[in-house]
């Protein structure tokens, strides 16, 4: 299992490299950008490009130091405000992150296993046919127009919840973000979840199963859970990253203080090197939840054993 | 004892069908997908050719309408934003941008895509490997960093977006195509042409081809929502196409500032995308089931 | 004492005139069609016929495991109960205690997922309330009767760790493991090498004669059947064809389907000539003829039996024990004679 696990992890390693390179050496043909003698930048901000970047060295020790820092855990230097560091400005932003992303992709999974589940033990029936017809609009439209759909209800005409803003993270302010990022995540995961436990339902060793006198209730959780789960695993992976462009729009749209909105707004403001710390973090994250699905895989099914 | 010689047992051959007639059949049983594609081949014609009709241009400010709802007064049917600039033309060449920048940016990616992965699966070996290396790479990072950074450096020009939105879009058409690529090459009809001595420019017209068409035409009605929800993505995070240029991405974003008291900036715009969105995905869903040579 | 003073013994499974029919997008599809036959206590019964004879579907009936779309009319009695009129919860309790069922292809009928102990010991707990580790100890014991070597320490692994005929082993095991009345065997050597066939049969044997098991035993295989069964079902088109003891189909096989099956057969001593096999190829069961479902491939066939379905019909037989047991049947309208002739004597027919 260890051996499989690092192999997992070095196979991680030319996606972060190539992402970091390859971000580094675009900040390098941008005009007016951090690393061309052009910039257009406060002292102050320079005194602290200078310190991180070594911007007088030759290129390729430049992008040594930098991954080194990166080792470190240091993003490096903010383009537009010279008072905070990448990090200063990520360490405020993440907990608010965590916090709406953590909490909707928890519910998402459970929602949708439980939600999928129960689809697909009563297939064909109405609520069969209303849990995917919610499934489909929930993935399909775009998450820009269920927002807004969701204040609508909510807080402007129900007028329970406030419509807007973070309010240091006040439990009202934090239901409709969570309810939105929810709603996508587990359209996705509630139809594969049903898809492949309807798959697996049909199966011959369901069928010997039955024909043993167990009871259903036996059969879906001893036998029928653990292959079924495993295409919902194999999903999360994928689904984390693309509930990051969600996220993002929902941060953005909610107008909640965390990375996605740092990102955008540095990309208004052109911080080259804010997006590009962001960047180098979030593909991080998203690499390093790849590999946990990878590994949780890994544990579901007893034939994959390198 | 032995069994007897019957009389003769006459079998009715199936009559032969031409794969495209066939697909085109099942196709048109799609009711959905029918459908989908009349609703978007009339939205792309309103888009084109409403701004011609409307009596306003899409950037006339109205001082005495502005910030009204949907009327009949003066053509004002899906009402006015605060400058008094008509929305529904707004709307419409929202959509002329939105379709283009899908039209566009699915051809990039076509063609890299199919480029990509024809190439990969023909050479095959450690090229192959190294492509689709790359293409795994790139499957694992979130998209919309990527393009915001590529957005953040080399700016907003409408060229620009559509490279930005491609760059991410053709990775399934490359995989698919590649993968089509190595089981064609490995099929006895090709060695067989080769063998009774059909030149390659032809076994590539006449047999490789044909066989790609088919996915290539269902990835591309795939890729075409995919790229559509991107640029809307972009535009609406005020990454996308720029001023003067609107887009229904545009047109979500400021809409979303003033819906509290002019929802129907908001709603329009949005119904219009999803409206597209979902009948793109039906298209999609129609082609792949008539086309899809698994299942037939 | 002549067979019709004898009180005939109530039989352990009495199917009468069984219906199985599926609602498909194509119309009502009979997978089987009047089906009769009794069981006795400790006998074997083989059910022999092509693909889509219904055959399968006949055992899927009697366990109430048809398919959503399925229905299943008739009787099927087992100790005084229609299992066809019990409701789920019912059959569950006779399901895998009484009643159990060996599958077709072990690498799919057993759960990849789980290991072989807790496969097996599973219906222990369940339908004899043993706790975990009596029923372990009985799974090592029921391994080690149908021959798995180091049963002890192979009952922890799964089930892709076990080669094919193993896998055979493990499933019919596991069928056992409650040392139910009746084994449905679903082609049990289908899937396997011919020496690991004739040791699975072996083994079937063995197992019946020390439980005294009743085995319903589901083949395509003529040469399975010889070695174990007594009584014999010929089924086609979801018709039963003839039944009768294995000696009489056997020896004097008197229906024009059953004749042809024999004489596809190889045999190793040497007698019948070349292989005939039945030409054409067996019907779509969605368009059955009407009807003889054999008439298109029969070479006695006329035009009664294109256009009516044979009834199944007692066969004069000499008597013996095993005639009165199992009285043979035949469902044909040319008369037995006809197939008697050889080739030429028939007449304007060929």
């Amino acid at each position: 299992m260890w051996k499989y696990t690092l192999r997992r992890i070095l196979a991680t390693l030319p996606t972060l490299l190539t992402v970091i390179t390859v971000c580094y050496l675009m900040l390098h043909l941008t005009p007016g950008g951090p690393f061309d003698s052009e910039r257009k930048v406060s002292a102050a901000v320079l005194a602290n490009l200078q310190a991180k970047y070594h911007l007088d060295l030759p290129l390729w020790q430049q992008y040594l130091y930098y991954l080194n820092n990166l080792l470190h855990g240091d993003l490096g230097a903010s383009f537009r405000y010279a008072d905070w560091s990448v990090n200063d400005l990520v360490a405020k932003a993440l907990p608010v992150s965590l916090l709406i992303g953590g909490l909707s992709m928890l519910i998402a999974v459970f929602a949708g296993v439980v939600l999928g589940i129960w689809a697909a033990l009563r297939q064909n029936s109405w609520l069969d046919h209303a849990l995917m017809i919610f499934c489909n609009v929930g993935g399909s439209v775009p998450s820009f127009v269920i927002g807004p759909l969701l204040v609508t209800v909510f807080a402007l005409w129900l007028k329970w919840l406030p419509s807007g803003g973070w309010n240091e993270g006040q439990w009202r302010f934090v239901v409709l973000p969570v309810a939105l990022l929810a709603v996508i995540n587990l359209s996705t995961v509630g139809r594969v979840m049903r898809g492949s436990l309807i798959e697996v339902l049909s199966s011959n060793f369901i069928l010997a199963a039955r024909a043993k006198g167990l009871p259903m209730s036996t059969i879906v959780l001893r036998h029928a859970l653990r292959p079924a789960l495993i295409p919902v695993v194999s999903v999360l992976g994928p689904l984390a990253i693309s509930s990051i462009t969600a996220a993002v729009v929902t941060e953005t749209w909610f107008s909640l203080p965390g990375l996605g909105k740092l990102i955008v707004n540095g990309a208004s403001n052109r911080d080259y090197t804010l997006v590009l710390g962001l960047v180098v973090l979030v593909t991080f994250v998203a690499v390093l939840l790849n590999l946990l699905v990878d590994l949780a895989y890994a544990l579901l099914d007893p034939k994959i054993r390198y | 004892m032995p069994y007897l010689i019957p009389k003769s047992v006459t079998e009715i051959a199936p009559a032969a069908r031409s794969p495209w007639l066939d697909a085109r059949q099942r196709f048109v049983r799609n009711r959905a997908a029918l459908v989908s594609l009349v609703i978007l081949m009339l939205i792309a014609l309103t888009c084109l050719v409403g701004p011609w009709l409307s009596p306003h241009a899409y950037d006339d400010t109205d001082w005495n309408l502005m910030g009204i709802g949907p009327t009949w007064d003066h053509w004002h049917l899906f009402g006015t934003d605060e400058l008094g600039r008509d929305l529904l033309v707004r709307t419409l060449i929202g959509g002329r941008i939105s379709l283009t920048v899908g039209v566009l940016a699915t051809l990039v990616s076509v063609s890299l895509g199919v480029a990509w992965g024809a190439v990969a699966g023909f050479v095959g070996g450690k090229v192959d490997a190294f492509m689709m290396r790359i293409v795994d790479i790139l499957y694992a990072i979130p998209y919309l960093l990527i393009a915001i950074m590529m957005v953040t450096i080399l700016g907003r020009d409408f060229y620009l977006v559509v490279l930005t939105i491609s760059a991410f879009s053709w990775m399934d058409m490359a995989r698919v195509v590649r993968g089509q690529t190595l089981s064609i090459k490995s099929k006895e009809y090709i060695e067989a042409a080769r063998a009774i001595g059909v030149p390659t420019r032809r076994i590539i017209f006449s047999h490789v081809v044909p066989n790609l068409l088919g996915i290539v035409v269902i990835y591309t009605s795939i890729t075409v929502p995919g790229v559509i929800l991107t640029e809307s993505v972009l535009s609406f995070l005020g990454l996308g196409v720029q001023e003067p240029m609107t887009s229904w991405g545009v047109l979500i974003h400021d809409g979303a500032n003033v819906m509290e008291s002019s929802p129907w900036m908001i709603w329009f715009p949005g119904a219009a995308l999803t409206l597209t969105l979902y009948c793109a995905n039906f298209l999609g869903d129609g082609m792949r089931d008539a086309l899809d040579p698994k299942t037939r | 004492m002549s067979a019709s003073d004898q009180a005939p013994t109530a039989a352990l499974l009495q199917v009468q005139n069984l219906q199985v029919q599926f609602a498909t997008n194509d119309g009502p599809v009979y997978a089987v069609n009047g089906l009769s036959f009794a069981m006795q206590r400790g006998e074997t019964l083989g059910i022999v016929g092509e693909s889509g004879s219904g055959k399968s579907q006949t055992a899927l009936a009697i366990m109430g495991l048809l398919a959503r779309n399925g229905r299943a009319t008739g009787s099927i009695d087992y100790q005084g109960r229609n299992l066809l009129a019990l409701s789920e919860q019912e059959l569950n309790t006779v399901r895998g205690s009484q009643i159990a069922m060996a599958f077709q292809d072990p690498m799919t009928a057993l759960n990849p997922y789980l290991t072989v102990e807790r496969q097996m010991t599973e219906t222990l707990q369940l339908h004899k309330g043993m706790d975990r580790k009596a029923a372990r100890a009985s799974a090592i014991r029921m391994l080690d009767a149908v021959k798995i070597p180091a049963a002890a320490s192979r009952i922890g692994m799964y089930p892709h760790e076990f080669s094919g005929g193993m896998r055979q082993r493990v499933m019919l095991a596991m069928a056992l493991m409650c040392e139910p009345a009746i084994l449905l065997a679903d082609e049990p050597t289908t899937a396997l090498d011919v020496t690991v066939q004739a040791q699975v049969l072996a083994l079937l044997g063995d197992l019946q004669k020390d439980m005294g098991i009743a085995i319903l035993l589901i083949t395509h295989d003529l040469g399975v059947i010889a070695g174990l069964c007594d009584q014999v079902l010929v089924m086609y088109g979801g018709r039963v064809m003839e039944q009768g003891s294995a000696a009489h189909i056997f020896h004097h096989a008197s229906h024009p389907y059953t004749r042809g099956l024999l004489g596809a057969i190889a045999r190793i001593d040497g007698q019948g000539g070349p292989l005939l096999p039945i030409p054409g190829s067996p019907p779509q069961m969605a368009q059955l003829p009407s009807g003889c479902p054999f008439a298109p491939r029969c070479a006695w066939a006329d035009g009664l039996c294109d256009s009516q379905v044979p009834a199944l019909q007692d066969i004069a037989q000499a008597q013996s024990e095993q005639a009165l047991r199992y009285p043979a049947r035949r469902a044909c309208h040319r008369p037995v004679e006809l197939l008697n002739l050889s080739p030429g004597e028939e007449g304007a027919h060929v």
